[in-house]
């Protein structure tokens, strides 16, 4: 069984994003960028499964401009065997690269797509439960646990009421919670086999999909700003207060 | 423009974030229909919310889990329904609404807008981006409009006063895809996190998970409230993930947020910033939930959270 790893190249996990003054959007010029860290954990666990004789291939695919190729490298020194760069420039959105991710399954087969649930830039949380959607799959969204067995794979996931567990025909869709791994550290040694691993190139064109978007951005501002309350003393004070406004 | 919201439901009874999403929908400006998955009671429920027209139940078993397999071509086929289908779809963005709504949107091939904060036209939306560092105003240029509402954003609709009558309807069924094996249950006497009137969230101070639950149960206990953790707590393995408010996990507006050693990172505050009151409990006074908190003590919590306890 191949599974195939879709990762995003997006602003460092770290980094405090700045509104561009003119209402454009977010200022990425010199910012530092990386795999999105949903995406990461999504990588980890194919990889796990591969270990555990689960999977024979990893493939890690990105759909981005041609830095993106930074993030593949580090999918591939992670442990990822070969690498799909789907290159533009476009900001494509969650539909659109769902239906990349679709043609490129099509043609690659894989057991699982394993997705992280949402990316840090734009906080779509989409792209899986498209794919599913548009490949007729079924879908495990929100991934604390996946357990493979025989042509069905059960995914514990993360709800607002608990833990639910459902089992899923393969092939299937899988997206990636906190909790399901702590992804590794690419080694050295790592890092320089990755750079000689295949990595393909290819186009939105190359799948026939426009990338055009249906949403329009028209301005992007700073959130409203909540003012400071006040600083009390001790304990006394707060719970005078908080009595006083009646919600103790 | 009529739009149908899909109901979440909680132990068979119609959830508040319904009501929320009923609230998001009716700012479109056209009548309101709810879709309910599940009991016949929870479709009497739901038609009684005020200003809902209609209510579609979905009886069959098939639905009973919201298996997004089997909800979604559901309510693409009553979407899309000649003559009568709806021009939007409005599901909460809770974890339910967030798993079956992008489903429902690629098989309308529709780019949905998630999470929305307001609505500022009939397909103009805000919606934050960046973990809640920026806000977002987008339009779509989709034929119908496919939403999730971030429930804390409106106010929930009235439960009562309305007459909505109930309408059977059926879909595709079992799509043989999927099944629900289980759920495993937060066992809990507490109000549920994110409908809390009251909430005491715990940061990576508390030291460890022991530690967590001899510092914060008893207040909570006399608060009655709903305990969180920040993200930094859940990551040090304190609490169970469904703890983490937040960005990346649930978002709160409680009437009272009391901090407790949480500093105040902004995926956190993203989470819990429109709550009414908000107390922060830290011994760093640079610590930057000061900076959102209606309240702020400086002190070490392993002093002043029980005496607080004591004094309540």
């Amino acid at each position: 069984m191949k599974i195939l790893v879709p990762v995003k190249r997006v602003i460092d996990y770290n980094v405090k994003p700045r509104v561009k003054a003119d209402g454009s959007g977010v200022d990425l010029a010199n910012v530092k960028m990386s795999m999105n860290p949903f995406d990461e954990i999504a990588v980890e666990e194919a990889i796990r499964l591969k270990e555990a004789g689960a999977a024979e291939e990893v493939i890690a695919v990105s759909i981005g401009p041609a830095k993106a190729q930074e993030t593949l490298r580090t999918a591939l020194a992670m442990g990822a065997d070969r690498a799909i760069l789907v290159e533009t420039d476009a900001e494509v959105e969650p539909l659109a690269v769902a239906k990349i991710l679709k043609a490129i399954a099509e043609a690659e087969e894989p057991g699982i797509v394993m997705l992280g649930k949402q990316a840090i830039d734009d906080d779509s949380n989409q792209t899986g439960q498209m794919l599913a959607a548009l490949m007729g799959r079924p879908q495990g969204t929100f991934a604390s646990k996946v357990a493979i067995d025989g042509d069905h794979v059960s995914v514990t996931r993360e709800v607002d009421g608990g833990l639910e567990t459902v089992k899923l025909a393969l092939p299937a869709i899988v997206t990636t919670d906190l909790r399901l791994n702590e992804p590794r550290y690419a080694s050295l040694p790592n890092i320089m086999k990755a750079k000689k691993k295949p990595l393909d190139t290819k186009t939105p064109d190359d799948f026939g999909v426009d990338v055009a978007p249906r949403l329009k951005t028209t301005h992007v501002g700073e959130p409203p700003v909540r003012q400071a309350g006040e600083i009390v003393p001790d304990v006394d004070t707060l719970v005078a207060k908080l009595k006083s406004l009646g919600v103790a | 423009m009529t739009a149908l919201v899909l109901a979440e439901l909680s132990d068979g009874a119609v959830a508040p974030a319904t009501l929320s999403a009923v609230t998001a929908a009716a700012q479109l400006g056209g009548p309101v229909h709810v879709l309910v998955a599940g009991a016949q009671g929870a479709a009497d429920e739901a038609a009684k919310i005020a200003g809902v027209e209609k209510v579609l139940h979905a009886g069959d078993a098939a639905y009973a889990d919201m298996l997004a397999e089997n909800v979604a071509p559901l309510v693409a086929g009553l979407m899309a329904k000649d003559g009568v289908g709806y021009d939007a779809f409005l599901a909460p963005a809770t974890t339910t609404g967030k798993n079956v709504a992008p489903r429902v949107a690629a098989l309308l091939d529709v780019m949905q807008v998630s999470d929305i904060l307001s609505v500022e036209g009939p397909k103009s939306f805000t919606r934050p981006i960046y973990a809640g560092n920026a806000i977002a105003t987008v339009e779509s240029s989709d034929a119908k409009l496919v939403i999730t509402v971030r429930t804390t954003a409106f106010d929930k609709a009235a439960a009562e006063g309305g007459s909505a009558s109930v309408e059977a309807v059926s879909g595709p069924g079992d799509a043989g895809l999927s099944s629900f094996v289980g759920l495993e249950a937060v066992k809990s006497d507490r109000p549920e996190l994110t409908s809390a009137g009251t909430i005491v969230s715990g940061g990576r101070a508390l030291k460890d998970s022991e530690t967590f639950a001899e510092v914060i149960t008893p207040l909570a206990d006399k608060l009655g409230a709903a305990i969180g953790a920040s993200r930094a707590a859940v990551d040090a393995g304190y609490v169970p993930n469904d703890y983490q408010v937040g960005q990346t996990g649930k978002i709160v507006a409680p009437e009272l947020y009391v901090a407790v050693g949480i500093s105040g990172a902004i995926q956190h505050l993203a989470g819990m910033k429109d709550s009414k009151v908000i107390v922060a409990i830290n011994k760093d006074p640079d610590a930057p939930i000061f900076q959102v908190a209606d309240l702020g003590l400086v002190a070490d919590l392993f002093e002043a959270v029980p005496e607080m306890t004591a004094k309540l």
